[in-house]
């Protein structure tokens, strides 16, 4: 009798130990993989890329049950803040997923991430896959701290095809035709441009084209070696007056400085025919393909590049956006945990099975050789295009934010913002700014 | 405790042991009292919250004090307290009048008053912008063009949109504080005001009032020190945007701390937060008198 009790009481406390554990496992994240102990840590982004990289790691984990990858994912701005923190506290994981530019170097400045440069002599084959342009992204110094993990990411003028044939129009190719542009649209009802004001980084890609087109690639990479007084370039000067002028012709959609684009507010004002333009980085094909995928299919999605400035130094094949995201490897790891990163970095991304993926997504992979993968696409027409456009460009400046210092980049969002509500001038940004030079 | 009988000579203590307070005084040196030292240090060092923190004397403080930004989010935090005062005290307190009456429809309405209570911030700023949007909001949706104003997007407009929202959220609190309040009130001073002829409202000034003396300064304390930490509804509601028009300060040291990576100037803003709310606090506490913690029912 008493040999009984004692056998059920072992039974109760091992099925209670059996459902903790389990409830271990579903805290583990949608992958779903028994993680062990040791498993190598993933913060990815949500959004468009996000079921690929879903998949990609879900088939490493399967294939390679001993050195597995526990992912988890965050919303873009909270990751930002919540992984500088962890990192700081040293609970950052192992994958640190970034931009590179002067983010990254704060990690390189204060020893978090692993300088990859042995890693790459050492397997030529993953070097050797990527767009170089690309890849000069994630090095530091001459050396190389993060690689290239998905798509290439220049920002794009997208237009709705519908709405420029209901008032007549064609597509800008000079700043001139595009404030011509501006009463007609009005006139019809229509907002011509589309902004997410409140996330504020939309507005960046504004500055960032016009200071590119008027002044060229070096008045900004100027600013980025924190020479003394580099905002005072006149190109900046004239781009803000440029910006200033459009917001006051009435150019971007009433409410603009209301509008999160997190939400993909800004993109839906594109679709519904409610605006005629939109600023915005390739990645907003993938989600409106997602949310409007009649309005893309149909070939009612027009883009092109953004306009020349008359008498403007830029290249007009130059390009501003995201080259890529980059996976950089904590130093904090555990050596098992870099074993298992290195692995996926080397086999794990990137295979054909993940590339197919990205251009099924609507994405463009930073590697070399895919135009024949890209043609085959039902999504050609953009992803040769985008490709074209990252491949030749004579230049690819990183976005601002992230290229530069987070002081600097989070004063130059709220000063920019000022300058689309007019509550500033030009030489007021340009003031505030070269404050910031070294901080 | 020491009572009066036996040999003890000594004198009655007013009120139970002060050991009682240990556990709590114990969670408040943990939390509160170290961690207050600890942003204290770090308002006189430079760190990004990666590498080094490095002593840095008084910079943190110089960048605080003359950043204009600074200065803006104080008038921001002292205009969102006032409003919401303003808007708050009157409406809470005659709502929480009206509820502390016992007839059943006022029991129905006042479950229906405290919805709001529920929600969290999160969820009330992420309804109100969906609500409040321009393009896709209830004014387009309705087809009611007064309705779609751009709430959010206007620099004047926006200070009193996020008022709104707060009071939306926080009435319903108040209210229910000052329906304590009034049904601690004993009948028989209305019985007495009945028999000498005073009608409801001269009841309402001479003895509602009056004895919600304490009530009042206790909900506007919350109210006005609580306006101090009206971070995550305005954070999640406008970013502290457009441009700085609802920067509050408390919202303007998480952006110094963990978007411009400035730990220094962020405890700085911190300590300034701390000093600021712990003056109201007494302040409005002098505004109870001396008496402030007597009892105000008959016998007791």
């Amino acid at each position: 009798m008493k040999n009984r009790t004692f056998r059920r009481a072992a039974i109760a406390v091992s099925a209670a130990a059996v459902s903790l554990s389990l409830a271990a496992c579903g805290s583990s994240g949608p992958a779903g993989t028994a993680a062990s102990a040791d498993s190598a840590t993933m913060w990815g982004l949500t959004g468009g890329n996000q079921p690929v990289l879903q998949k990609s790691v879900t088939d490493w984990n399967s294939a390679h049950p001993d050195s597995s990858i526990k992912l988890d994912f965050f919303a873009n701005d909270a990751y930002k803040t919540k992984v500088r923190t962890a990192v700081g506290a040293g609970q950052g994981p192992t994958f640190i997923y970034g931009w590179g530019g002067g983010v990254l170097k704060s990690y390189v400045d204060a020893g978090q991430v692993d300088d990859l440069s042995a890693f790459l002599k050492e397997n030529p084959g993953v070097q050797d896959r990527y767009l170089p342009a690309v890849l000069k992204n994630g090095v530091i110094d001459g050396k190389t701290y993060a690689l290239p993990n998905n798509n290439v990411q220049p920002v794009v003028l997208y237009f709705n095809k519908d709405v420029f044939a209901k008032v007549g129009a064609e597509a800008p190719k000079t700043w001139d035709e595009l404030m011509a542009l501006v009463p007609k649209f009005k006139a019809a009802g229509i907002a011509p441009f589309s902004l997410g004001g409140q996330s504020r980084w939309p507005d960046l890609m504004w500055l960032e084209y016009l200071v590119e087109r008027i002044g060229g690639p070096e008045v900004f990479a100027n600013i980025a070696a924190n020479k003394p007084d580099a905002w005072s370039d006149p190109a900046v000067t004239e781009a803000l007056t440029k910006i200033q002028q459009l917001v006051d012709a009435g150019g971007f959609v009433n409410g603009f400085s209301s509008i999160a684009a997190d939400s993909n507010a800004d993109q839906a004002l594109l679709y519904t025919g409610k605006s005629a333009m939109i600023l915005q980085g390739g990645w907003i094909y993938q989600s409106m393909k997602k949310d409007a995928a009649d309005f893309v299919k149909s070939g009612k999605l027009g883009y092109t590049t953004f306009p020349t400035v008359s008498g403007g130094k830029g290249d007009p094949a130059n390009v501003v956006g995201n080259p890529s995201n980059f996976w950089s490897i904590s130093s904090k790891a555990t050596e098992g945990q870099k074993k298992a990163a290195l692995g996926f970095v080397k086999d794990g991304m990137f295979s054909d099975s993940n590339i197919q993926s990205l251009i099924d997504s609507g994405a463009v992979p930073v590697v070399k050789g895919i135009e024949s993968k890209l043609a085959a696409s039902p999504d050609k027409d953009f992803l040769t295009y985008v490709y074209g456009m990252a491949k030749d460009a004579p230049s690819f400046t990183l976005s601002w934010d992230q290229a530069l210092s987070p002081a600097q980049g989070d004063a130059m969002l709220a000063n920019l913002d000022q300058i689309f509500l007019k509550k500033i001038t030009p030489e007021q940004f340009v003031a505030t700014m070269n404050a910031t030079i070294g901080k | 405790m020491s009572t009066t009988s036996g040999s003890s000579r000594r004198p009655l203590q007013p009120g139970p042991s002060g050991w009682l307070a240990a556990p709590a005084l114990a969670f408040f040196l943990l939390f509160a009292i170290i961690p207050l030292i600890g942003v204290l240090f770090l308002s006189f060092t430079s760190w990004d919250g990666l590498g080094e923190i490095k002593l840095d004397g008084l910079s943190s403080w110089t960048t605080v004090l003359t950043d204009p930004v600074t200065g803006n989010a104080l008038l921001v935090t002292a205009k969102i307290m006032f409003f919401s005062f303003i808007v708050q005290a009157p409406i809470s307190l005659l709502l929480g009048v009206f509820t502390a009456a016992g007839q059943k429809y006022r029991a129905a309405l006042a479950v229906l008053y405290f919805v709001p209570l529920l929600l969290s911030s999160a969820a009330v700023a992420i309804a109100f912008k969906a609500l409040l949007d321009p393009n896709f909001g209830l004014g387009a949706g309705l087809g009611l063009p007064f309705l779609a104003q751009d709430w959010l997007g206007d620099s004047d407009l926006v200070l009193f949109v996020v008022v709104f929202v707060i009071a939306w959220q926080f009435v319903p609190f108040h209210t229910l504080i000052y329906q304590g309040g009034v049904r601690q009130i004993p009948a028989s001073l209305y019985e007495a005001a009945q028999i000498d002829g005073a009608g409801r409202v001269q009841q309402f000034f001479n003895i509602t009032l009056p004895q919600l003396k304490y009530t009042i300064i206790t909900s506007s304390t919350l109210m006005v020190v609580g306006s101090l930490a009206y971070f995550d509804l305005v954070f999640v509601l406008t970013g502290g945007g457009p441009g700085y028009a609802t920067r509050l300060l408390p919202l303007h040291m998480y952006l110094t701390g963990f978007k411009a990576n400035d730990m220094g100037a962020a405890s700085a803003l911190g300590v300034i937060l701390v000093v600021i709310g712990l003056a109201l606090a007494l302040l409005l506490q002098r505004l109870g008198g001396k008496n402030r913690n007597a009892s105000q029912l008959e016998g007791a």
